[in-house]
């Protein structure tokens, strides 16, 4: 019995990620978790725009691209129109968190019945490691050389937080993508942020803190260890709100 | 029994699996190379995997399949 393997609602294509960048497991999560609720047929993924981009060449789905940090307004739009798809979109920080805030805000505000994973990596990947609003203060990228500078940048959007204040959102979760308890942790998250779109219940937004091995300057293995030391302190984990949930507690 | 099957060619040699295997019986050797141009992760010692499939759950590339 194959007890591991590759998703079937993932293709067989070879992700162009950068050795040890965690997109490659968070993509396989959501290919899991549409696979264990057998939406495979009438899913439609929003890809972003950033390293993820090309999220299309890898999801066994439907698929388009929205335009820079748009894709909850264009999966608001696929839901409405044909309710009983299955609408998520796949956004990074430079995506929802800088320019696509408005979008994500609103259609959280809204309570729009549509997933959205959320890769936080702290930087802007695909362009080349510039500072993006999930910089961490004092984090070296290539528009900080001496650390992100506070007085000057400000500090870091925490999107779970901020959103969860709103009383629309079913779900709001950030888990991360740094060790096996972790992985397994943003595996029920991700499942259940689509389980709920399919039973109806709404707004349902999953950050998973990923690594960007090449943009921190990192190997693989040290990225993970920085994650753990310096960026989940941060961004605490743990669920931020469930609507559903009985008793509240934070994983 | 636990078969664990490694994609060496498409493995990108970052070692996550190596980190994540508990009886540390993965390995990531310089000496061969793919045709990505990466050492691919192999097995060592494939008598002592229990099968917990933590190196699958990690890998960022599903190269690695797990049968038990």
């Amino acid at each position: 019995m194959i007890a591991t393997n590759r998703p079937h609602a993932m293709t067989a294509a070879q992700t162009h990620y950068c050795p040890g960048c965690t997109h490659g497991i968070i993509h396989r999560l959501v290919g899991e978790a549409i696979d264990a609720l057998g939406i495979e047929g009438r899913t439609i993924g929003i890809a972003p725009v950033g390293c993820a981009v090309l999220a299309y060449n890898y999801f066994n789905l439907d698929m388009t691209v929205a335009a820079h940090g748009r894709a909850p307004a264009v999966a608001t739009g696929l839901k409405r129109a044909n309710p009983e798809t299955i609408v998520f979109t796949y956004q990074g920080d430079g995506d929802l968190a800088s320019i696509g805030m408005a979008e994500a805000v609103h259609a959280a505000a809204r309570g729009e019945n549509i997933t959205i994973i959320f890769v936080n990596n702290a930087v802007y990947g695909m362009t080349g490691g510039q500072m993006a609003p999930t910089s961490l203060p004092g984090q070296v990228t290539q528009t900080s050389p001496y650390g992100r500078n506070e007085a000057q940048c400000g500090l870091p959007v925490k999107v779970c937080e901020m959103l969860a204040q709103l009383d629309a959102p079913e779900y709001i979760a950030r888990v991360a993508a740094n060790s096996v308890k972790n992985v397994l942790a943003a595996k029920r998250a991700i499942e259940k942020a689509f389980r709920n779109q399919v039973e109806g219940r709404g707004f349902s937004l999953v950050e998973v803190l990923s690594t960007c091995p090449t943009n921190w300057g990192k190997t693989p293995k040290d990225a993970l260890k920085w994650m753990e030391s310096d960026m989940i302190p941060y961004y605490p984990l743990g669920v931020y709100k469930d609507r559903s949930a009985v008793v509240t507690d934070r994983t | 029994m636990a078969k664990l099957t490694i994609q060496a060619e498409n493995c990108k040699g970052c070692g996550l699996c190596v980190d994540a295997c508990p009886k540390k019986i993965l390995r990531i050797d310089a000496d061969v190379i793919n045709h990505k141009g990466h050492a691919p992760a192999q097995m060592t010692d494939e008598s002592r995997c229990t099968g917990c499939g933590f190196c699958a759950l990690m890998c960022p590339d599903c190269v690695i399949t797990l049968e038990r």
